[in-house]
Parts: C-alpha cells; sequence; structure tokens
C-alpha cells in the first residue's frame, strides 16, 4: 500500500477532502466578512452570530411552518441580509466616521446580543436537523464514503464564491462599489446612491453568513454557540488571505480547511491551533496577508 | 447514681456550650456559597443557569437561613479556562468570604478549584467534573466529589460492552483532563476484562467538525468507539458518526452521556446506547417530584448534575444546622461522618479521599417507540453498588488514605 507520511494514501484523500469541505465555510464566512471590510471598513463581529441565524432560521422553517430545507436555503439569507440591511441603516451608519474599532464593538454586542437570546429561548446542546432527502445516503469514492450532503456542501458554497468574487471583480456593479468605497463624492457626482449601495452590500455580505448557516446546519447541531466556535478561525482567515481581498478570502479559507484537516490526522491536539500558528507567520513575512496590497 | 447524674448535666451543660459557642460561630454572620461553573458553553445545559436554580432550591428548602443567618449564593461563569475560575476564586475566599465552593462542570478547572479550596481550608464540592484525580492522586482534605466519577462511568460502561462482546476499543477523547483521565480508566476496565485498545485520537475541546476524527477511528478496524468526551462534544460526534454511517462497522459507547444530549439528539439517533448515569428524574416518586419543581422553574428536566448540586448544598446546610459552625474543618469531619440520604443518594457517605459513595445505574437509551414524550428516554439496565463501581480505598492514589 502507498503511504504519505505513515498514512495510507486512501486515509490521506480522505481527509484532504474533508478539509476541502471544511474550507468551503471558512471560504465562504471570510468572504462576506472581505466583501464587508473591503466596501465598509468595519469588521464585522456578528457574522459567526448571523450564520448562527441562518442555521436557526432553517431549523424554525421546518420546526414550526414546515418549510424545507430547499426553501429556507433561499429563504434563510434572505431574511438574514434585511436583518443585516437593519443593522447598517439604523447603527452601524452612523459609526463609519469613527475608527474601526467602534464598528467591532457594535457588532460584537450584537453577537452577544442575539447568541444569549437564542442560548436562554433554546438551550446550548442545540437542534437536531437532517440532511435533505436527496441528499442522504453517501457515496463510495473508493478511498473513502463521502456523504452526498457534504459534497453538495462544497459545490454549493464554492459556486456561491465564484459568483461574488465574479460580480464584484468583473462587472460594471462590482466596479461602481469597489470606486464607491475609493472615492464616495466622485461617484455620488455621476448620480450613484453609494449610501443605499453600501447598505446592500452589507445586506449581501451577511446574507452570505446566513447561507453558510443553512448549509451547516445539517451537519453539526444548530446550537447558539455554533458561530462564536467558528468566528474566531474565519477572521484568522480574513487576516492570512489579507483583509479585504475577494479572492484571498476564497483561496486561504479553503487551503486553511485543508491544512486543518492534515493536522487533524497527523497532530489532531493542534488542530484547533494550527490557523494561529500560520496567522502569526503570515504576519510576520507579510504583514498585509498573502493576497492583501500594502498600503 | 449520683455521678451518672453529674456527669450527664455537666454534659448537658457542656452541649449548651458548645451550642452556644457554635452559633457565634457562623462567620461574618453570613453563610455564603461560592458556585462556579460554565454558563454559556458547551457544560452550560447540563449545569449552568439549572444547576445555579437547583442550589438555590436547596437553599430556600432550607427556609434561607440557619439560627437567624442569612445563606446566600454568588455564582459565576468559568468560561472553561482554569485561570478565570482560579482568580474568581481566589477573590471570593479573601474578599466575599465565601464559606463554601461549588465547582460545576470541568475538570481543569475543578482541580485548580481544588487546591485554592485546600489552601483557604474551606469545603469544596466537585459536582459536575468527572477526573477521578479529584479523589486520587489530587485529592485534598477539603474535596468532596458528589455526583460521579471517570471510574465509575468506566467501569459502569465499559465493562458492560466488554462482557457483550465489545473487545476491542478505540477512543475519541477530549484533549483535557477530563477526557485524559475517562480515557485512561476506561482503557484499564477493558485490557482487565481481557479487551483490547487499538489507540485514541484527542480531539480539542469545542471542536466543530468530528468528521475527520472519526475516520481516523474507523481505520483503526476496532468494533468499540468509546467517546470520551462529553456534552456539545458528545452531540457532535454522534450526529457525524450517523453522516459517515461509522455505525455500521463500529458500535458507539458513549461514556459520559447527559440527558441533555439525548434529548437534543433526539431518539432516533440514539436509541439503545448504554451509559452509566448518576441519577434520572424518572427513577421514584421523590426523584419525580423534585423535578417536577425544578422543571417550574427551569422549563426542562434536571440532569444528574443538577440533582447533585441540590443534593451537595442541601447536605452541606445540613452540616451546617447539625454543628452551628461554618468552619471549614467542623464541617468537613461532620459531612465525612454522616450519611447522605436524599431525592440523589440512599445511604450515601463520604470516604476520607472525598468521594461521596452512592449507587450508580446502568441505563439504556428507549426506542422511540417506547417512549411517552420528551425526556421519558432511559430504562435503567442495572444497579451498580457504589462500593463496586467507585475506587475501592485499597485503589487508592490519594495521600490520606492510611493503608
Amino acid at each position: 500500500m502507498i503511504t504519505i507520511f505513515g498514512i495510507p494514501l486512501q486515509a490521506f484523500l480522505g481527509q484532504l477532502l474533508l478539509g476541502l469541505v471544511n474550507g468551503s465555510f471558512y471560504a465562504i464566512l471570510s468572504l462576506g466578512l472581505a466583501v464587508i471590510f473591503g466596501l465598509l471598513n468595519v469588521i464585522n463581529f456578528a457574522h459567526g452570530a448571523l450564520y448562527m441565524l441562518g442555521a436557526f432560521l432553517a431549523w424554525m422553517g421546518l420546526n414550526y411552518l414546515g418549510l424545507n430545507y430547499w426553501v429556507m436555503l433561499i429563504v434563510a439569507p434572505i431574511l438574514v441580509g434585511l436583518f443585516g440591511i437593519l443593522i447598517e441603516k439604523f447603527l452601524l451608519k452612523h459609526l463609519y466616521k469613527l475608527d474601526h474599532l467602534y464598528g467591532l464593538l457594535l457588532t460584537f454586542g450584537i453577537t452577544l446580543l442575539i447568541e444569549g437570546l437564542f442560548r436562554s429561548f433554546y438551550g446550548a446542546s442545540g437542534q437536531p436537523y437532517s440532511s435533505p432527502e436527496a441528499l442522504r445516503g453517501a457515496t463510495n469514492l473508493g478511498f473513502m464514503m463521502l456523504p452526498n450532503y457534504r459534497a453538495w456542501v462544497v459545490v454549493a458554497s464554492l459556486t456561491v464564491c465564484l459568483i461574488t468574487w465574479f460580480v464584484i471583480e468583473r462587472t460594471r456593479l462590482g466596479a461602481l462599489l469597489r470606486a464607491g468605497t475609493e472615492n464616495p463624492r466622485l461617484v455620488e457626482a455621476f448620480g450613484v446612491n453609494v449610501p443605499l449601495m453600501i447598505t446592500l452590500t452589507y445586506g449581501f455580505g451577511v446574507a452570505l453568513a446566513g447561507f453558510a448557516g443553512v448549509l451547516a446546519a445539517p451537519i453539526i447541531q444548530v446550537s447558539p454557540l455554533m458561530g462564536s466556535n467558528l468566528i474566531i478561525v474565519v477572521f484568522a482567515v480574513v487576516v492570512i488571505g489579507g483583509m479585504g481581498s475577494i479572492l484571498g478570502a476564497i483561496v486561504t479559507g479553503l487551503g486553511l480547511g485543508v491544512i486543518e484537516g492534515l493536522t487533524k490526522v497527523f497532530w489532531p491536539e493542534a488542530s484547533s491551533t494550527v490557523v494561529f500558528i500560520i496567522m502569526a507567520i503570515v504576519l510576520l513575512i507579510r504583514p498585509a496577508g498573502l493576497f492583501g496590497k500594502e498600503k | 447514681m449520683k455521678l451518672r447524674t453529674l456527669s450527664a448535666s455537666l454534659m448537658m451543660a457542656g452541649l449548651g456550650l458548645v451550642g452556644h459557642t457554635a452559633q457565634a460561630n457562623v462567620s461574618d454572620n453570613v453563610i455564603r456559597i461560592g458556585f462556579i461553573t460554565d454558563m454559556a458553553s458547551v457544560y452550560s445545559d447540563i449545569d449552568g443557569a439549572g444547576g445555579i436554580e437547583a442550589a438555590r432550591m436547596a437553599i430556600a428548602d432550607a427556609g434561607g437561613e440557619i439560627n437567624g443567618k442569612k445563606i446566600e449564593l454568588v455564582f459565576a461563569d468559568h468560561q472553561n479556562k482554569a485561570d478565570v475560575a482560579a482568580a474568581r476564586a481566589r477573590e471570593w475566599f479573601d474578599q466575599q468570604k465565601i464559606d463554601m465552593l461549588i465547582g460545576g462542570t470541568n475538570s481543569g478547572v475543578n482541580l485548580a478549584l481544588a487546591g485554592i479550596a485546600a489552601e483557604k481550608k474551606k469545603p469544596f464540592f466537585a459536582i459536575g467534573a468527572a477526573a477521578s484525580d479529584l479523589t486520587g492522586s489530587q485529592c485534598t482534605p477539603y474535596t468532596i466529589h458528589w455526583a460521579y466519577d471517570t471510574v465509575a462511568l468506566a467501569r459502569g460502561t465499559g465493562s458492560a460492552v466488554v462482557k457483550a462482546g465489545g473487545k476491542s476499543w478505540y477512543f475519541l477523547t477530549a484533549d483535557y483532563a477530563f477526557g485524559h483521565a475517562l480515557e485512561r480508566d476506561t482503557a484499564k476496565v477493558v485490557r482487565e476484562a481481557g479487551g483490547e485498545v487499538k489507540g485514541q485520537v484527542r480531539a480539542p475541546l469545542n471542536s466543530s467538525d468530528f468528521s475527520s476524527f472519526l475516520l481516523q477511528a474507523q481505520s483503526s478496524k476496532a468494533q468499540i468507539l468509546g467517546l470520551a468526551n462529553a456534552g456539545g462534544d458528545t452531540i457532535n460526534s454522534i450526529k457525524a458518526a450517523n453522516e459517515f454511517g461509522i455505525g455500521k462497522t463500529m458500535k458507539m459507547a458513549g461514556l459520559l452521556i447527559f440527558i441533555n444530549d439525548i434529548h437534543s439528539l433526539g431518539l432516533q439517533a440514539t436509541q439503545g446506547m448504554q451509559f452509566t448515569d448518576g441519577w434520572y428524574w424518572d427513577q421514584n416518586d421523590e426523584t419525580r417530584a423534585w423535578s417536577k419543581k425544578f422543571e417550574a422553574r427551569v422549563k426542562r428536566k434536571p440532569s444528574m448534575i443538577q440533582a447533585g448540586d441540590y443534593s451537595a448544598v442541601s447536605f452541606y446546610l445540613n452540616a451546617i444546622k447539625a454543628t452551628g459552625s461554618d468552619d471549614g474543618d467542623t464541617v468537613m469531619k461532620w459531612m465525612k461522618s454522616n450519611k447522605v440520604n436524599d431525592m440523589f443518594a440512599k445511604n450515601g457517605y463520604v470516604r476520607e479521599d472525598g468521594r461521596m459513595v452512592h449507587d450508580m445505574f446502568l441505563m439504556e437509551v428507549k426506542k422511540p417507540s417506547e417512549s411517552k414524550g420528551p425526556w421519558d428516554y432511559y430504562k435503567q439496565i442495572a444497579v451498580l453498588p457504589g462500593e463496586e463501581v467507585f475506587t475501592k480505598l485499597s485503589e487508592s492514589t490519594c495521600k490520606l488514605v492510611k493503608k
């Protein structure tokens, strides 16, 4: 049998694939953060809570209204996005002139509120949510049994990531968005409603978190803590990729998922720390992140 | 005859005197209990706010005061960090003058607290923590380990599984004091019963995805997957194991399962699982009556730990009532020489190493068809007598045990 570092090739490939699945979550969450930071200069600490909100909306849709997974995959991100728009309109908007730190503190406060509310209603153990009928079962890939749902997660999140990247980097709308953040006055002079654009951008960024939440619901227990367990890692991903870099967020998210996955085999105890070790190294060598531009 | 009357009256006088000084013996006129547990994270459902409420119920049942001295409860969240808990405990002992400390969940935290309480010469109750080291290598004269421990879990579940033919094991272990202790104690039971341990993987506390660890376990070709973790980690392990079809090649043995985990996962995913528990709400009229009161306050049925919180606080308050003192040594002496008889334990007793010995139970999760509704989850398979299931004094590594 072929082995890599003492591990059978088959097991190695399996772990690589699992890393990719987790990386898909990192990618889509850090993408939302990168979009928001890139265009609003806000460090959105509420991202994890909104991811949790997405998962809970999926659960509520099913249990209270009988709406299935596919409906909620569309509806939950829209609702989370609308909630985000309210946050931006009534709270965040007033902080743009101040230091980044204020946005961070505000969104951190929002996180505590949302998580606390859900914890007091649903407890910390969480609620079960099963995979949709069509994606149950597993496919034998030869080297491992891959649950169909996990394959779907990779496909769905990569598709959304690539569409987002394309819209922002390659279309006229994206060009306006980027221009609006560089020089809002000039863009407004062309007749573009910049404040509205910013509001919608925030709504879209957090909708991505809601989408990731629905994707995660069948995999991990829908619990008020699911966001806070993940958000710190996702922030590290954004820092490593370079704050505000769209492509950086996607590539780094996937890459770190894989690295973390392999760490779980070679040194399981360090799997929760490895991302931060990499972050420290990257910050030492390239303070702006792998894909970031020095300002 | 005269002599006897004389000595009797002297004794009465003596008792009166003792009683009198003892009353003045409650320090700063308040009996203050400190309670540190996980209030918001992985272990907050099994103890947390519900545990605090259980302690409050014990105080209310004691009348809220003893001989005119008010009973107060202070509590804090340890965030599963031993340093946070230790700093808070020191502050409580030094500034708030607490007379007794309760460590909720998390063995790492409890081991740190035990040391501080011993230094301050105040009783310390470990209730939610499992590591047997609390009454083993790291025992203190002031620690009482109340509800359960890793040795009891290992001997209960471990021997039942090996007896049923589960000879080869692989452990998925939470990477801190508790997981290590549970893995160590269970592996010992498995080996002694003629079984074999094929390996283990140690996952950080609060991992979000367990699939990678589970595949490693599966490739070991062991028959039994021993889950040496708890709370949210156990829930997510079982969930991922079902998704990846681990159950087709391995049987899962949950070494520490709480009713909240079953409630959260549902019976479909957990039916037939056997595990060891120290208490279940639906055991007898007494447990049902108390659980009803608890549920009215907390809106959930109590876990073993929450019932243990009530029981421990009640026992401590009984000690103060009987001795009239909140002096650490006096109270410890009383607690180590009187039996525990309440809805949690029958004829329980605290040994010199601090272990509260009481019967444990081998439980099995009901099939969905057997359950009458939410919280009706367990079937009792066997009573595991405390004397057999906890570490015997002859095996103890505690320095307080005279051999």
